[in-house]
């Protein structure tokens, strides 16, 4: 067994017992990195010297603290680290150096990790193949012809290919799970609230949430016990208990009470994903849970209602990128043209398609046909989660309803647009939820299971999908 | 007679005046060198993100209960979407469908009596950076920008279209100004744009209300008033000529003392208002309001009608007391200490003011307190000083900061209460002013008045008034016989 073949835990207690230096850890994935990255171009910015310095200085401590000493991880390029170019995944914040560190980066700096780099993504997490990338598209680790699923492909494809031992990604309508089902790995949507989003750049503030990527459920639990927590700067972050998210992992599911949503049924899915939905019930049942059907009569809706509310905050959130104070500026003849070229030659076709609808959903005489409506929508949503959680423990549904596509393959944003229906009636009701590999197509590209639980019950997810790995 | 009645609404901007912005940590001081004021939050960064500021939203609740409104137990957040850019996040956060207080009044007084003006809403909002452009604004080619003002807290407060005249605004502003420095909310200096204010203003002869027009770059109160009436006539003449106003924002010229068009509605933004999603509803419980509103000072009005009441003061003399509580505080610790209101009051409006005004000092810096007052009134009252030497007495202590006693002893100005002094004099008078003497014989017999002068001119004011005119009087019945 190699090093980059250790889970977090095996990693951090051999540095920890001396019997490994952090130096030989970057070194390895460095190596991996070295190999593979120029066929799956998972990052937008690596600095392995940094990692080295930073692995040595570790080295020299006497008391080899924090839960993450040594681990290398990947960090989407749409969270702050300070002195790093931060670019979301756009032209008009290529050489953006970021003055701070957004909290999650600065609880991974406390924890001893060491970020390796920072990773592709669909430009302002607006995507689901990594293709809107602004400077170049994520291949699939599993085949390189596949995209890696989006937003967050990058740091889904830099776990998988083992560039990094794990990753954080941002979630709005699935950006997390969506990759990690196509690639192979675990993926989770923390409750909303229950990470900071204090230097992620905001996508759609009220649905963003950032989760981990990781190799496995016991990997996912140590990150999201390493970045949870209250804070200060973020007022939609919720103080509660911390809790220990390896806690549950291993007991046994006995009784659990499993929900099958009756509506996902009304979909097109793909057959080998059905397959895999029916093997895991019966290793649910296998496990002593019991599984049973349950309606969210109102799921269909939650695409339409994101395609409002997502593209409606984004196109307040990207305003602040106006060539004024920093990232891309082009001249102008006076303020307005400046403004235009600047957002113009900044920013993707698919950034400006959703500014124009948020912008429009907005626009006076509109706004109760379309936002008010839409967040009608979202509240519906969520009692019918709330109702269907009285009755059942967790929801297990597919992550997505295909297996990775093609680069290149689907063409009009519609089509795309679905690859997110089954993960976005999570982040408008946010709720937390997680995707676990469980098989692969006949292609072999991986299969995705997405288990959702009760707000704030991340623990007894975990537990469940740690179960479901392991059964 | 104007038959057009005009129909005029305020909206200020009240800046608070908490250590820190809104939404961040950064000072809030003004006058510093630009940008320095400025973090991740106030800059709006990629990835900020706002924290509300728990003393604005006290401050905001106080200013709401003063004015007599009510406090909204949940209120929310908007983002008012406009580019421009001294406006770094490209969206002011504020307040829009419900604000923190409604529906309050505020009662002015004027030349006609009372009047109450009623205030639709107050709500709490972000200020912008500033731009500081090179020369004229339509002809500038480049502009700096400062962002230390950028997320300095606001309370906005939008009047009802209840007033009628120039005169009212200005002393319903005189009035808010009064207010919001009683509570301690805002410095509510204009010049410094602690306190800015638009108006709206239109005329109609119906109960219609006519078009309405608005005014901005009114950096004064009486800015304000000029521009209201420049306002007034310029739209009586036109609607007289039957022509129509139009609906427009107008600027206000200082130096010509007229109003320009600026842009008409017809460009008007559309804001594009959603709820803030980085904030949750701001929800207040029913005790803060409470413990805020019994913790809440005597109000201007409230103040100015107890010293009428309590002192006897004039209506005048307690407006213009309690212009400041500074002031109004002073006048009371003298009041109380001498037991002499009326006496402190004339002292403090005469020379006190006169002194302050002159020099530009405050109140506070003075140092003419409760023990020199005492000691001043008592100097009065057992004769060792008259009245007209009180006065530069005051002055004297005011300048050097010596007490009255010293004063009065350093510079011989102990009152001349000896008759046979005061006698001599009075001859002197008599026999270098015979011709005022005679006049007085011949029965014009006002003219003792100038000889009293010339006896007090001869003793520099010290000789006692009563003593000397009745010695005076005394001396010329004599000649008569």
């Amino acid at each position: 067994m190699t090093i980059t073949d250790l889970p977090i835990s095996s990693l951090v207690n051999k540095l920890r017992n001396k019997e490994i230096t952090a130096r030989e850890v970057i070194e390895n994935y460095a190596k991996n990195i070295y190999e593979k990255e120029k066929n799956i171009k998972a990052f937008i910015n690596l600095d392995i010297e940094n990692a080295l310095k930073r692995a040595e200085e570790l080295d020299k401590m006497d008391e080899k603290k924090g839960l993450l000493f040594g681990v290398p991880v990947a960090v989407k390029d749409n969270m702050n680290v300070k002195n790093c170019e931060t670019t979301a995944g756009s032209q008009i914040l290529k050489g953006y150096i970021s003055p701070y560190n957004a909290t999650v980066v600065k609880k991974l700096e406390e924890e001893n990790a060491i970020i390796i780099g920072k990773t592709n993504m669909d430009e302002f997490a607006m995507g689901s193949s990594n293709e809107n990338s602004s400077f170049f598209p994520t291949h699939n680790p599993v085949n390189y012809d596949y995209v890696p699923g989006g937003s967050s492909g990058g740091s889904a494809a830099s776990v998988k290919s083992e560039e990094a031992l794990a990753a954080l990604g941002s979630d709005t309508g699935g950006s997390v799970r969506e990759p990690a089902a196509f690639c192979g790995v675990v993926g989770l949507k923390p409750t909303y609230g229950l990470v900071s989003r204090y230097g992620l750049i905001a996508f759609s503030s009220s649905l963003d949430q950032i989760g981990p990527l990781t190799r496995n459920v016991k990997d996912c639990a140590i990150m999201l016990n390493a970045i949870v927590g209250f804070d200060l700067h973020d007022e939609t972050s919720v103080n509660i208990k911390k809790e220990d998210y390896t806690s549950f992992l291993g007991k046994e599911i006995k009784g659990k009470r499993i929900g099958i949503i009756k509506e996902v049924m009304d979909f097109n899915i793909q057959d080998e994903i059905k397959e895999e939905l029916k093997k895991t019930v019966s290793t649910l049942v296998k496990l002593g849970a019991t599984v049973t059907e349950i309606s969210i009569a109102h799921l269909k809706y939650a695409l339409p209602a994101y395609y409002i509310v997502a593209p409606s905050e984004a196109s307040s959130n990207l305003s602040r990128f106006d060539g004024v104070r920093y990232g891309l500026t082009v001249q102008g003849e006076n303020l307005t043209s400046t403004y235009e070229l600047t957002r113009a030659e900044g920013f993707g076709k698919e950034v400006k398609r959703r500014i124009l609808i948020g912008t429009f959903a907005l626009s006076a005489g509109y706004y109760d046909a379309y936002y008010l409506k839409a967040s009608k929508v979202r509240k519906i949503l969520a009692n019918e989660f709330e109702k269907a959680f009285e009755a059942v423990d967790t929801l297990l549904l597919p992550t997505t309803a295909t297996t990775a596509f093609k680069l290149g393959e689907k063409k009009s944003p519609l089509e795309m647009y679905m690859s997110d229906i089954f993960t976005i009636p999570v982040n408008l009701a946010g709720l937390p939820s997680i995707s676990v590999p469980h098989g692969n197509d006949k292609n072999g590209l991986p299969i995705g299971m997405q288990f959702i639980g009760n707000w704030f019950k991340e623990k007894e997810l975990l537990q469940i999908a740690y179960a479901v790995e392991n059964g | 007679m104007n038959e057009y009645k005009p129909t005029i609404g305020l909206e200020i901007h009240i800046q608070l005046n908490t250590k820190t912005k809104l939404f961040c940590g950064c000072s809030t001081q003004f006058g510093e060198k630009p940008n320095t004021h400025i973090c991740p939050v106030c800059l709006g960064l990629p990835g900020a993100l706002p924290v509300l500021n728990e003393k604005a939203v006290e401050y905001g609740i106080k200013l709401g209960l003063a004015l007599n409104m009510k406090i909204n137990k949940e209120s929310t957040f908007y983002r008012k979407n406009y580019f421009y850019p001294d406006l770094p996040k490209g969206y002011q956060i504020t307040q829009y469908t419900i604000p923190i207080a409604s529906e309050g009044f505020l009662e002015i007084k004027t030349e006609k009596g009372k009047r109450k003006i009623s205030i639709q809403r107050g709500h709490i909002e972000e200020d912008s950076g500033k731009s500081i452009h090179t020369g004229d604004i339509t002809e500038s080619t480049y502009s700096y920008i400062d962002f230390n003002r950028s997320g300095v807290p606001l309370m906005e407060i939008v009047t009802y279209p209840d007033i009628e005249t120039a005169e009212e605004a200005y002393h319903f502003l005189v009035l808010l100004r009064k207010t919001v420095r009683y509570l301690g909310v805002s410095s509510g200096d204009m010049e410094k744009g602690a306190l800015r204010c638009d108006v709206n203003v239109s005329l109609s002869k119906s109960n219609t209300m006519g078009t309405k027009v608005e005014i901005k770059n009114l950096n004064s109160f009486r800015s304000i008033r000029k521009a209201l009436e420049y306002e007034i006539k310029r739209q009586t003449e036109m609607l007289k000529n039957g022509e129509k106003t139009i609906h427009e924002t107008r600027h206000f010229d200082e130096k010509t003392g007229i109003t320009k068009s600026m842009r008409t509605k017809e460009e008007l933004n559309d804001y594009r208002y959603f709820p803030e999603p980085d904030l949750p509803p701001l929800l207040l419980n029913k005790a803060l309001v409470e413990d805020i509103k019994n913790s809440l000072p005597e109000l201007p009005t409230q103040k100015e009608e107890r010293f009428i009441r309590q002192y006897l003061l004039s209506d005048a003399y307690a407006y213009e007391i309690t212009s400041s509580t500074e002031l109004a505080d002073y006048f009371e610790s003298i009041a109380k200490a001498t037991g002499k209101p009326k006496e402190a009051a004339n002292f403090l409006m005469g020379s006190i003011m006169k002194f302050l005004n002159e020099t530009e000092k405050t109140i506070s810096e003075i140092g003419f307190d409760e023990k020199k007052f005492i000691e001043f009134f008592s100097l009065l009252e057992k004769g060792i000083i008259s009245k007209n030497i009180a006065k530069e007495i005051i002055i004297e202590s005011l300048k050097t900061g010596k007490s009255p006693k010293k004063i009065v002893e350093e510079k011989g100005l102990i009152q001349i209460t000896d008759e046979n002094k005061i006698e001599e004099i009075v001859q002197q008078v008599l026999k270098e002013n015979p011709e005022a003497v005679s006049r007085y014989l011949s029965g014009k017999t006002q003219i003792l008045g100038f000889l009293a002068g010339q006896v007090m001119k001869k003793t520099k004011g010290k000789a006692n008034p009563q003593i000397a005119n009745k010695l005076l009087a005394e001396a010329l019945n004599k000649m008569k016989q």
